[in-house]
């Protein structure tokens, strides 16, 4: 078996091993265990890519296998991993990894409740593997569907309501991402000769203008739904909030980026020319995002919500500098991806400790935590000052590389979305501020908080992890720039045969 | 060759210092965790005595003309790596560079940060969170190093955001206390704000001369400044406004206003971060940063300049009216430093490149030195009056002399200074920013002579306040601060007295060639003298004992007291700014749009398609009869349309 496949065997081995123990406290172990394995491997993933890459091996992707799965429809289940790619799983190894130990005290179903998270996880892992349309397809279902179960049945407040919208907003998005994956797929041989859905070959064939034309707003907008795109952002709030904390950090942590890469990997790719004609229009709207979510986040009061709202405005940042078309703005996308998992993933796992000891995720309600729970308390610090961008955290380095991408563009209006985008680095301080502020600091409010504890064990292990790995990429981000920078070599070639200028 | 690659110790050993206070420090006695972080700074400091000695000395000069290392060089060598490449020309390094300026506010850095590290042994004995200070103030001085040290424009960028955070926690550093926090806020908001500035003015200069290196950027023959100019928008050219945004920086570091609002209740802070960060390094960065880039500004974008001479004009105007209404020790000081600061920027702002014409550019940097020195003492003293009398404010002191003999005499030495009496220190930078307004700019001459004055005026006005006049009725008798405290006083007390026997222009020059410069007795140095004893005596007049002239003073100028005291309502304009139109006026309605007419519109789509069915579901009711309705009904609707459509 090829090490990728292995990253989609190892979550249903785990699945398959939760199913047989009984015990809730054993279950826990298994999944543990199922998804450190999974962190070690997506590590040495990283390691062995990047021999490969030191060794001269400079072929577009590494580790590919091809499968036929349904040779009627030239279907096939190919893998292969470029640095981006390398990049997402490394992240998603650390965010499932993070989110085992934040739901360790799940105590309803707990068996069920493992099951649907790793699935999902497997789903993840399935996507950011595929280069085959359909198979991709295919896990980014697998990804979604769990969520609905997970919020319906394991969620707070109205979470019937919030498992809908999400869900059918995101199958909503699917439906038209469906369209427009088989436009491509109908539109991928257009010389004659057979069909196919295999990323790399379409990229090598010229897809005529007027289908571009067509399916470029069907998989972008599709794919934007599920990256929080404005106006199609609303389940985040609603779903955020009534999710259960583990499924929260992996759901902004990993499942939105699934959005980001999709727009970067496949409509961008796949459809240039469209992209750069259309561009403008999303450029907008994710523009509006980017300043939009920032704002709507100042006045929430409910943790979550906050969160949510920020992460529409990070998220946003990601498609906007997918849209850029340059090396440099698209770099930062990745990295602006990575970094908001990491951060956000970091927050609601936070924010879940902290609900879980006060009840309340009212912010008006809380004051003066840092004195009860200082771990904690260091811990939220240090993931708002992340959020904001401070130099020496992770988004600090991707934000930096998206101004600068975007920035080279030398037409006015793509200027002046850059200086709008900035903007948000001052609106972003206002309301991560304003959080810390009124949760952390100022006299204790409610003296019942006074006897709660610090963080336990498990929550502390999966802080520290989401913690060094934001320092990590914060402090040293040139040689994970580098290896995304590399990788994006094939497609700024591809975008600048056909754009001209 | 010389390898001062051991100079990048100077920063890196106080951010493993707050590493270790602030991973174990909680474990460890407080104390220790105190005298790690003093030892560890003296450390540096002790390096950044040797570099300076190596530097100026040494190896700096070549030809008469100091250089400037960075990287490998033909004479000497530093560390600069690449930490990000950004586009295929501009890529950010981390490095040190050395050349006349850093290398003096390495001097300033580890001096003043070293007494501070000394003092808070005393001041801070027994706070709660005393190792949670010490790894903040290494932090601090971590971020203030690395700034000064920067190669780049963005390096000093990725610095100026840290020293900002480390700001924002020392402000913030009584978490429990609700003022406290909001200064906090404020602080690091009004900053960002600014820095929000400094970054499209780095983004729009990076475009447009394709490099972060101050060496490729300050070369007077590169091109950043050959063919500078570029097209021009509103009257002034591209690289004029990426200067001015750069400024905007400036001047939100170093509270210029409009962008001071911030520095007065940054006095919530312990006084000793007072004295190190918001009076003797960080605030001073604005100029630091103005000085770094002057050869551009100076030679491609001179109207930039004349900004920077303005507004630092203005400010220091207006800090010093408003330092003379308040009542608070810590509020006057900080306008004071202000207003001080607003001295170095008019330095700058009406320096020429080059020789003599470049004394603006000197005197900047020589008042910054001697600045730091007696205003980090002046704070000290304060913090030694507030650790004795238990208060910050005025009214509740008086009649210290007898009670604090050493903290009195060095607080007076400090007032001298500052006041500008000859042969202190700051007499002479002063007169020499004074000497190059009288020759570049009359108007802000006059202003800053009249500055001088007010200077004088409202420094004696505190001390004859706190000092002499009447004693109030004080709980326990006030007691003279512990050795740590008293030690760090006196040594700056000297430094203010000393420092200004240093020949500056033969060390700091704008193109970085020895000067000889004279004090110009007729012109300046005695006007200056003149102002200085005239504030000093409408002081004694007023405040050495109690009388009700001061009163009188006020209902005479009744507007502008009340004005002053308010600080002409700016803090006012700034809740009005955050709560009305940030908090009401935009964020309330795009959360209300939000969620009422984007996920309304998401809603209406669901409610419909739940409308719609539950309307048409009765259609499948089973009923035969029903069908066959329908079916005819559709039928003969369809034949009507039909024969509508074909009997044309």
């Amino acid at each position: 078996m090829d090490i990728l496949s292995l990253l989609v065997v190892i979550p249903i081995i785990t699945v398959l091993g939760i199913m047989f123990v009984k015990d809730p406290k054993h279950v826990r172990i298994v999944s543990a265990i199922g998804m450190g394995l999974q962190l070690l491997l997506a590590g040495y993933l990283v390691y062995a890519y990047l021999s490969a890459r030191n060794a001269g091996d400079t072929s577009e992707m590494l580790f590919m296998a091809d499968h036929v799965w349904y040779a009627a429809l030239n279907i096939h289940y190919t893998v292969g991993v470029d640095g981006v790619s390398v990049a997402m799983i490394a992240l998603t190894g650390v965010v499932v990894f993070a989110g085992i130990f934040a739901s360790w005290q799940v105590d309803f179903l707990p068996k069920e409740f493992f099951i649907s998270l790793i699935l999902l996880a497997s789903g993840v892992f399935g996507f950011f593997i595929s280069l085959d349309l359909f198979t991709m397809f295919l896990f980014y279902e697998v990804a979604v569907i769990p969520m609905y179960l997970l919020i319906g049945i394991w969620g707070s407040g109205p979470k019937e309501y919030a498992a809908m919208k999400l869900t059918l907003m995101l199958m909503g998005g699917s439906a038209l991402l469906l369209v427009g994956l088989l436009g491509i797929y109908t539109n991928s041989a257009p010389n004659g000769g057979p069909l196919t859905f295999n990323i790399l070959e379409i990229a090598k064939v010229h897809i005529p203008i007027e289908a571009q034309r067509m399916f470029f707003p069907m998989t972008f907008v599709g794919f934007g739904i599920l990256g929080a795109l404005f106006p199609f952002h609303t389940w985040s709030p609603d779903g955020h909030a009534s999710a259960p904390t583990a499924v929260s950090m992996l759901h902004a942590g990993v499942l939105m980026k699934l959005g980001g890469y999709g727009a970067f990997r496949v409509a961008i790719f796949l459809l240039p020319e469209a992209a750069h004609e259309l561009s403008w229009i999303f450029i907008i709207l994710t523009s509006i995002s980017v300043v939009y979510g920032a704002f709507g986040a100042i006045v929430q009061k409910d943790l979550k919500y906050i969160n949510a709202y920020s992460s529409v405005s990070h998220c946003g940042l990601v498609l906007f500098a997918v849209l850029m078309m340059n090396k440099t703005a698209m770099d930062g996308a990745i990295l602006q991806m990575i970094s908001h998992g990491l951060m956000t993933a970091l927050f609601f796992a936070l924010i879940g400790m902290i609900y879980g000891r006060t009840h309340t995720r009212m912010i008006n309600e809380m004051g003066g935590l840092m004195k009860i729970m200082p771990f904690l308390g260091v811990a939220y610090v240090i993931a708002g000052l992340a959020s904001l961008g401070l130099p020496g955290l992770s988004g600090f380095v991707a934000e930096m590389t998206i101004f600068f991408g975007a920035f080279q563009h030398v037409d006015t209006f793509h200027r002046v979305v850059t200086l709008v985008a900035v903007s948000s680095i001052v609106i972003t301080a206002v309301y991560i501020l304003r959080v810390v502020g009124a949760l952390l600091f100022g006299p204790i409010k409610n003296e019942h908080f006074l006897h709660l504890d610090d963080a336990k064990w498990f929550e502390r292990l999966s802080t520290v992890t989401l913690i060094i790995a934001i320092a990590a990429i914060g402090l040293a981000p040139f040689w994970l720039s580098t290896m995304i920078g590399d990788s994006l070599q094939p497609i700024i070639d591809k975008l600048s045969m056909v754009i001209p200028g | 060759m010389i390898d001062f690659s051991f100079t990048v110790l100077i920063p890196l050993i106080p951010i493993f210092v707050f590493l270790f206070v602030g991973l174990v420090g909680h474990k460890m006695k407080p104390m220790v965790s105190g005298i790690i972080g003093t030892l560890g700074l003296a450390t540096s400091a002790i390096l950044s005595y040797f570099t300076a000695y190596m530097y100026f000395f040494r190896v700096g000069k070549v030809n008469d003309v100091y250089q400037s290392f960075v990287g490998n060089g033909p004479i000497a060598k530093t560390v600069n790596i690449t930490w990000l490449q950004l586009t295929d020309k501009l890529h950010i390094d981390m490095g040190v560079l050395l050349d006349p300026i850093s290398v003096m506010m390495l001097i300033v850095i580890t001096t003043i940060s070293l007494m501070v590290h000394i003092y808070s042994l005393g001041y801070m004995k027994g706070e709660k969170g005393f190792a949670r200070f010490y790894a903040f103030l290494s932090l601090f001085s971590f971020s203030m190093l690395g700034l000064v040290l920067a190669t780049n424009i963005f390096q000093m960028y990725i610095f100026w955001e840290l020293v900002g955070v480390s700001s924002f926690l020392l402000i913030g550093f009584y978490y429990e206390k609700p003022s406290a926090v909001a200064a906090s806020k404020k602080a690091f908001i009004v900053t960002r704000f600014a820095d929000l500035g400094f970054l499209i003015g780095i983004l729009i200069l990076s475009f447009n001369t394709g490099t972060f290196d101050f060496k490729s950027l300050t070369d007077i023959h590169g091109t950043a400044i050959t063919s500078g100019a570029g097209a021009s928008f509103l009257g002034l050219s591209v690289m004029t406004w990426s200067l001015i945004f750069v400024f905007m920086g400036g001047a939100g570091k170093s509270a210029m206003f409009p962008l001071h609002i911030w520095l007065p209740d940054a006095m919530e802070g312990p006084t000793p971060v007072s004295a190190l960060i918001h009076a003797a390094t960080m605030v001073v960065a604005g100029v630091y940063l103005v000085a770094r880039l002057f050869p551009v500004y100076a030679l491609s974008a001179p109207d930039g300049l004349t900004v920077v001479a303005y507004v630092g004009s203005f400010s220091s105007l207006f800090a010093a009216v408003i330092a003379c209404t308040q009542l608070d020790i810590k509020r006057v000081l900080a306008y004071s430093t202000m207003s001080q600061i607003g001295y170095m920027m008019v330095g700058l702002g009406v320096s020429k490149y080059g020789g003599e014409a470049g004394l603006g550019y000197m005197a900047s940097m020589f008042h910054l030195f001697t600045h730091a020195m007696f205003k980090a003492l002046l704070f000290l003293g304060a913090g030694a009056i507030i650790h004795a009398v238990h208060s910050n404010v005025m009214n509740e002191m008086g009649g210290l002399r007898k009670y604090l003999p050493i903290t009195h005499v060095t607080f007076l030495i400090a007032c001298l200074t500052i006041a500008g009496i000859p042969f202190l220190s700051a007499f002479f930078s002063k007169d020499e920013i004074l000497s190059a307004a009288y020759h570049h700019n009359r108007l802000i001459f006059v202003v800053q002579l009249f500055v001088a004055g007010l200077t004088a005026f409202y420094m004696f006005r505190l001390y004859f306040r706190v000092f002499w006049n009447k004693e109030p009725h004080y709980h326990h008798t006030p007691h003279e601060a512990p050795i740590t405290m008293t030690i760090p006083l006196i040594f700056l007390a000297i430094a203010s007295i000393f420092a200004g026997y240093i020949k500056f222009s033969h060390f700091v020059s704008s193109d970085s060639i020895p000067f000889e410069s004279e004090i110009e007795w007729m012109n300046v140095a005695i006007p200056s003298i003149i102002v200085g004893l005239i504030g000093i005596g409408v002081a004694f007049v007023m405040y050495k004992k109690e009388s009700n002239l001061p009163d009188k003073m006020a209902s005479g100028l009744k507007l502008l007291y009340v004005g002053a005291f308010n600080k002409f309502y700016f803090d006012e304009i700034y809740l009005f700014v955050t709560k009305k139109i940030i908090f009401n006026y935009i964020s309330r309605p795009v959360a209300w749009f939000d969620r009422h007419i984007v996920d309304g519109f998401m809603n209406a789509i669901a409610a419909v398609t739940n409308y719609v069915s539950l309307k048409i579901k009765g259609f499948q009711s089973g009923q035969v009869q029903q069908y066959a309705f329908v079916f005819v009904s559709g039928a003969i609707l369809l034949s009507v349309v039909f024969i509508y459509l074909f009997s044309k």
